[in-house]
């Protein structure tokens, strides 16, 4: 197993007191293998995803659980430990690639910095690296390509060179928050290709952070569906996204516009999701749930096994084994 | 009203100052300071500006504490035997009036322009910037100079001395206007590219409408935020221009032009004449850029902290 | 029938050189004065029947905002018509332009951009009113006010609340509420739910195509989103660079698209039913609208592209009924 979480639970010490944005949630990825988090802005999907390298800011802090990397505690370790991994076994890509490079370095600088600190290689080592890199990310003429800055290069193109960035230490691990939500189609289906051509070759492991399920649709091989700081429901793709056993995932499937109901109304889910601020009692959905009932409104109901292999779901009325 | 007061009591504002102890104690001293210089009238021992009561054998006295001091005079006299004590506290309210007023004149001037400026751009936006550039290349000084020679030549000394209080708002208000001006512009370029007011346009809006109820309310708080610090030193323009002989009369002393006037003293070992006057300016400014400081933490939206 | 709205031959370009200082360069031994133009639109034309959604798709930078605010005169066009009923609005002034302004509306993208943060939402609405129906009582206005907003699906009673007392999703509805309050017939929609959570956007397409049975609205509606565009369009525009690519009836376009672009635009529609992505791969990258490619705009990514292509550019030639493709290799039936 590459990557374990345990009862991971992310609390912020807000003015108004602690308010917890991750409530308890547990996944494992196993080598290769490619999970999509996904979920509603405010769903927790992002934190989860940062508390893996402990990179959120304050307020935040984890507040409970355990995240096994590599059989290692990345909660127990020092902030130079942790160092010694980000960048190198497990690296981030996110969503703006202008924030993440630095606009005044040239490509080449920003990505030799990436090799030297965690190897020892020579500068003309690293730079052939980060050649050898660009060009996996099929970057046409990367010789040239390298000695340039970002605001040369169109948003595609920045977006494979963090890609390139985070793939130039070979990692076992790749976490991508919404790494296509800014791009424009045709360059995010260049995008998903590439990701998903790497993660193969280099039998990587992936964390897809995404708001779009037709993204995971394609690239993952697992989803957990993200409500409210919890999972609600965690399965194969297919499996989710065919027989969708969460009350929340089925209505969010309905939403997306369908070939067999073009021009009818969209099957709405009413409501949006509480604010972490005034979390509902019993199920954080309950209130914008159509099958509820009392125990509901006052139990909270925990991830269970279902009839499908390998398929959990949060609600107490889907059917167990 | 009630509705207003229990949302102020929940602001962020409130909250902020409320944990910032620098914040409280400036805010304190310059509360005390306004309440002082304004009941001038009512808690000094004796009026400075009743020519009658002043007696020159008073004059040069030093603090109570000191030898030759004497218990009628708390901090000791000036070189015309008026109480220091007395003619501080009318000199304050004094320099704290042109300081408000300035900034208030300011204010007018530089938010006119500087929306008008933003939100029509193009040409006008030019010229009303040029004009600000060449306000700016005067100084202050030039401009008191300019306006108080025209003044003096059209209407005489005498006269001068009377309207000195309003001419020294009309200056330090025209020679400082750019200020407000220009943070008035860049807030509203920020805001004319937002959809609120692409919305107003498209419900058909008049600019002036638009420019006052849409833009105006929005790009004000940078202006808050100068504000405080204008105030600081419009106080300050005015203490050296008084201290230059350019601003108030010795007769109805600001604070600036009691130190000039104790300045002459100074060397002869009279030193309290020019050291009150200077130690009340500088706490004045002092606790007024701190609370500017504050203010711009507060309202500046990037420094947000949680 | 007569169109809604007509627009042709439509020009937009905006001067992006700054200052005189700017604009001075250095060549060749001389100092010459350049502008730099941004060639948002280029001879645009299209028009809006009564009651249909148009909706116009292409990816950011291809012009298709600056369209929409165009046509609302927010911006003034270089070259070219706009027809409201056959009656030009283009170059009419702010007091004649103020009669059509009551007949549409716009809704924008940003629902946290879009509303006054310092006005409640009651300010908001009567706003519109206030401009249009002078002879409105207070009343009235306030009889308005509520029944638009509970057609929009927002309480009511909250009208005294600012908008930031909102989620995202309710502040489009006041968005909506507010392109509402005229009555219009005619509503420029620009990406009104690209910004909102996915079960959000389904409440808002669903308030929009409500409003539009009811009310008998036509819809310029602009997006990046093709499954957005193949539930509620009625017709197609895809554009690419400023210029119109394809404009056909949606069932057309989605079934049998004739561009080279439009086809590879399709291919690229993430699917929740495909397992792996599957898309037509173009070439290069898409030019600056400040530089644009001599020919077909589209030439230098086109796997059909030749030579007439880099010289000629093409024309919006219709193929069929309700099919217009602005392609030389579609016209030449290429392959």
């Amino acid at each position: 197993m590459l990557l374990d979480v345990k009862n991971l639970e992310v609390t912020f010490a807000l003015r108004s007191g602690p308010v917890q944005a991750i409530r308890n949630i547990s996944f494992s990825l196993d080598r290769g293998e490619r999970l999509g988090l996904v979920g509603e802005s405010g769903a927790g999907k992002s934190v989860a995803g940062f508390s893996i390298l402990n990179l959120i800011s304050q307020p935040g802090f984890i507040s409970g659980g355990e995240i096994f990397f590599e059989g290692k505690n990345l909660i127990k370790m020092s902030e130079k430990e942790l160092n010694t991994i980000r960048g190198d076994r497990i690296s981030m890509i996110f969503q703006d690639p202008m924030m993440t490079l630095n606009p005044v370095l040239t490509l080449g600088t920003q990505m030799t910095e990436i090799v030297r600190t965690h190897h020892k290689l020579s500068k003309k080592e690293a730079r052939s690296l980060a050649i050898e890199t660009l060009r996996q990310v099929h970057i046409p003429t990367p010789e040239k390509r390298i000695d340039q800055y970002p605001h040369e290069l169109s948003g595609g193109m920045r977006q494979r060179v963090v890609i390139a960035c985070a793939l130039i230490s070979k990692p076992a691990l790749i976490i991508a928050d919404e790494p296509t939500t800014a791009l424009d189609v045709t360059i995010q289906a260049e995008i998903m290709d590439l990701l998903l051509e790497l993660c193969e070759s280099e039998n990587m492991g992936l964390i897809l952070i995404t708001h779009d399920l037709s993204v995971v649709a394609q690239m993952t091989d697992r989803i957990a569906v993200m409500y409210a700081g919890k999972i609600v429901e965690i399965g194969k793709t297919q499996q989710v996204i065919r027989e969708s056993q969460h009350p929340y995932t089925q209505g969010l499937l309905k939403a997306l516009p369908q070939k067999r109901f073009i021009g009818k109304r969209l099957n709405q889910i009413d409501g949006s999701m509480p604010s972490l601020l005034s979390m509902p009692t019993g199920c954080s959905f309950h209130p914008r749930c159509p099958i509820l009932d009392d125990r509901c409104r006052a139990e909270r109901p925990s991830l269970q096994d279902c009839r499908l292999e390998g398929h959990q779901a949060a609600c107490f009325k889907v059917e167990g084994k | 009203m009630k509705e207003a007061w229990l949302q102020f009591k929940s602001s962020f504002f409130l909250y902020s100052f409320l944990r910032d102890p620098v914040a409280i104690v400036s805010f304190l001293i310059f509360l005390v300071l306004v309440i002082l210089s304004f009941l001038a009238p009512a808690i000094a021992p004796h009026d400075p500006y009743d020519l009658a009561a002043i007696d020159i054998m008073d004059a040069e006295l030093p603090p109570v504490w000191m030898a030759e001091g004497e218990n009628r005079f708390l901090l000791g006299t000036d070189g015309q035997g008026r109480d220091l004590y007395s003619t501080i506290l009318y000199g304050m309210r004094t320099s704290i009036i042109i300081g408000i007023l300035a900034v208030l004149l300011q204010a007018f001037l530089g938010i006119c322009i500087g929306l008008i400026a933003g939100y029509f751009g193009g040409l006008v936006d030019n010229f009303l910037m040029r004009l600000a550039d060449i306000q700016l290349s005067f100084s202050t000084l030039l401009v008191a100079i300019i306006i108080g020679a025209l003044f003096q030549t059209a209407f005489g000394v005498e006269k001068y001395e009377d309207f000195s209080l309003i001419l020294l708002i009309i200056i330090i208000g025209i020679a400082e206007w750019p200020q407000y001006a220009r943070t008035m512009r860049a807030s509203v370029l920020a805001e004319r590219k937002k959809e609120y007011v692409e919305a107003a346009r498209v419900i058909g809006l008049k600019s002036g409408r638009i420019m006052w109820r849409h833009i105006f309310p929005n790009a004000l708080s940078p202006i808050l935020v100068i504000s405080t610090v204008q105030v600081a030193n419009a106080v300050m323009s005015e203490a050296a221009l008084s201290f230059l002989g350019l601003g108030m009369p010795i007769t109805k002393p600001s604070l600036g032009a009691l130190i000039n006037a104790g300045f002459e003293y100074f060397i002869s070992g009279i030193w309290w004449i020019t050291a009150f006057p200077g130690f009340v300016l500088v706490i004045l400014i002092f606790v007024i850029n701190l609370l500017g400081d504050w203010v711009r933490d507060v309202l500046n939206p990037k420094l947000y902290k949680h | 029938m007569t169109p809604l709205l007509e627009v042709t031959n439509l020009y937009k370009h905006f001067d992006i050189s700054g200052g005189l200082l700017d604009q001075l360069q250095f060549e060749g031994g001389r100092i010459v004065r350049k502008k730099t133009t941004v060639k948002a639109i280029n001879g645009v034309s299209f028009d809006v029947h009564p009651g249909e959604t148009l909706c116009m798709v292409g990816e950011s930078g291809c012009g298709k905002s600056t369209v929409a605010r165009t046509v609302l005169g927010l911006y003034e066009p270089n070259q070219g018509e706009i027809r409201y009923k056959g009656e030009r609005i283009d170059n009419l002034p702010p007091s004649k332009m103020r009669a059509f302004r009551a007949k549409m509306q716009m809704v924008f993208q940003d629902p946290y951009a879009s509303l006054n943060p310092r006005m409640k939402v009651q300010q908001i609405l009567e706003e519109p009113i206030k401009i249009h129906k002078a002879a409105a009582t207070s009343k009235e206005i306030a009889e308005k006010i509520s029944e638009v907003m509970k057609d929009v699906g927002v309480d009511p009673h909250w009208k005294n609340r600012y908008p930031h007392e909102f989620s995202g999703g309710q502040r489009q509805r006041i968005s909506i509420a507010r392109a509402l309050m005229v009555d219009p017939e005619f509503v420029v929609a620009d990406e009104p739910i690209s910004a909102l959570d996915v079960s959000i956007q389904a409440q808002i397409l669903n308030l929009m195509m409500d409003a539009q049975e009811e009310r008998n609205l036509s819809y310029l509606f602009i997006t990046h989103d093709l499954s957005v565009v193949e539930h509620i369009g009625t017709r197609v525009a895809v554009m690419y660079l400023g210029t119109l690519c394809e404009l056909s009836s949606t069932r057309k376009l989605f079934e049998s698209p004739r561009h080279p672009y439009t086809q590879a635009l399709l291919s690229a529609i993430p699917r929740l039913d495909e397992e792996k992505p599957n898309h037509i791969k173009l070439k290069g990258e898409v030019p600056t609208p400040i530089h644009l490619p001599s020919g077909c705009v589209f030439h230098a990514r086109c796997p059909l592209a030749n030579e007439r292509c880099k010289q000629e550019i093409p024309k919006l030639l219709t193929i069929e009924e309700n099919l217009q493709v602005a392609c030389h290799a579609v016209e030449e039936q290429r392959d």
